[in-house]
């Protein structure tokens, strides 16, 4: 008899104790985000395709075109093409090409870089209709960021 | 009796009440789809329905021009006549108990003598239509789910009456409005062991989450309307939304003093706002209780009800009696 009470008074109690917990969540502030009308920002540690860094001193990348990054590439994703120019010292970089359709985001790149001239990019929106929208020019990239 | 009928013929008084309880179903089930949907939400920190008007206000006339444009969906082995004979079976009673709940003074179809009666008698259709659409559907999750319904409703009609029967004792009249004029006091003071039992009972006869295992999703993807699709299925929830609205307005009635409340002017009318002020209190209990607890097993519900409501209402019952006979 006393296990009948105690145990219709614990379970009150606790169906009590969850209806306080419910009704502190519905006057807690909305915890999610309309996504397309509304964004977060990104945490830095977010790890999007490789992109060349923009060095604030110089205002360009500081690619030395080494190529350390292409033949490192285990997926062979990174294309890229330098040539001597007159009163500059080394090679200029020309074309720098990323087939993200292939990359596996290992991140070879970014270490091997001697330069760091490479990180990840914040960008998470990258969905396309064609294949072709995917082979990103990295060199025109940099140029046009601000 | 002092109802509309001192001013209109009767057949005009039958419309207004019939166009009347009809606005009440359908506004009913619109309301109460958005606050469920909005209040589910937020008890979980999410907005809710945000994007079809201003918060998503018109979601629910979108989903229901949706469900009427959707094509009825028949099984190839289903009996044919039953699978569509049971939304009617559920939808249709659905209006007569609105006819004899007071809103107001003034605002009430029928005072019947056993207004209490009519609402239980009506109201229990609803196994009916469950058992049938369960039947029909020739599947096994739909006929396990009208098995449960059927066993849960019965079970609990029995603690539901008892409990009420102890106010009935109290008032004399079993009338609804007779009820109403008697509470000097709110009859939820007099009667807090009724008024819980009333409450546990009424989410079990709704057939709502914790007691939802008629259409228990985990276990039996949607219970005895499972195969429903289209207006078919959006008449089963209305239903289910007006049935939640009628036991919340025996809530009222019983429990809450009905109308009463702050004075208004015109208050035989004006009443209506307590009432329905009142009413959807409970309906947001109901909300409420559905988005904090699990689903409770099938033993559960059953010990629940015939080792624990059964008695203490009876016990209850005994007790009103004789402080009613000293």
């Amino acid at each position: 008899m006393k296990a009948y009470f105690s145990e219709l008074f614990t379970g009150a109690w606790s169906l009590i104790v969850g209806l306080r917990v419910t009704l502190k969540a519905l006057f807690s502030p909305v915890v999610t985000v309309q996504y397309p009308r509304q964004k977060i920002d990104v945490t830095p540690n977010y790890r999007g395709h490789i992109d060349l860094i923009k060095d604030p001193e110089t205002g360009t990348h500081r690619c030395i075109t080494c190529g350390m990054c292409m033949r490192d590439c285990p997926s062979d994703c990174i294309y890229l093409e330098g040539e001597k120019q007159e009163g500059v010292k080394g090679k200029v970089l020309t074309l720098y090409t990323l087939d993200y359709t292939k990359c596996s985001h290992c991140g070879a790149c970014v270490e091997v870089c001697p330069t760091q001239a490479l990180d990840y990019c914040d960008d998470y929106e990258v969905a396309g209709f064609a294949r072709k929208d995917f082979h990103y020019d990295l060199l025109k990239r940099v140029e046009e960021r601000v | 009796m002092q109802t509309l009928n001192s001013y209109a013929p009767e057949i005009i008084r039958i419309v207004i009440a019939v166009a009347g309880a009809a606005v009440v179903v359908f506004g009913n089930a619109l309301i109460m789809g958005y606050m469920e949907r909005k209040l589910a939400g937020h008890f979980q920190r999410r907005t809710g329905p945000m994007e079809v008007g201003y918060h998503g206000i018109l979601q629910l006339i979108i989903d229901g021009i949706k469900l009427m444009s959707k094509q009825l969906v028949i099984p190839a082995k289903a009996d044919k006549p039953l699978f569509m004979l049971a939304p009617i079976i559920s939808f249709a009673p659905v209006f007569l108990p609105l006819l004899v709940i007071p809103f107001s003074d003034r605002i009430q179809a029928f005072d019947l003598d056993v207004g209490l009666l009519f609402v239980l008698a009506v109201a229990s259709i609803n196994v009916l239509a469950v058992l049938v659409g369960g039947w029909a559907s020739n599947n096994k999750y739909s006929m396990f789910g009208a098995f449960r319904a059927v066993a849960q409703n019965v079970a609990y009609e029995i603690p539901m009456l008892i409990s009420l029967l102890a106010i009935v004792f109290m008032t004399n009249t079993f009338s609804l409005r007779g009820i109403v004029e008697a509470q000097n006091v709110w009859f939820i003071v007099l009667q807090p062991v009724a008024f819980l039992i009333y409450l546990v009972c009424m989410v079990a006869e709704t057939n709502r989450a914790p007691f939802d295992l008629a259409e228990a999703e985990s276990e039996l993807t949607a219970g005895f309307h499972t195969e429903y699709s289209g207006m078919s299925f959006s008449l089963f929830m209305m239903a289910e939304y007006t049935n939640m609205f009628i036991v919340s307005c025996i809530a009222t009635v019983f429990f809450l003093g009905g109308t009463s409340g702050i004075p208004l002017p015109y208050f035989e009318y004006t009443g209506i706002i307590w009432f329905l002020l009142k009413v959807y209190f409970f309906m947001f209990f109901l909300v409420w209780i559905r988005w904090t607890y699990p689903r409770t097993r099938f033993d559960q519900l059953m010990n629940l009800c015939w080792k624990y409501l059964l008695p203490i209402s009876l016990v209850n019952l005994l007790i009103t009696v004789v402080v009613v006979k000293l």
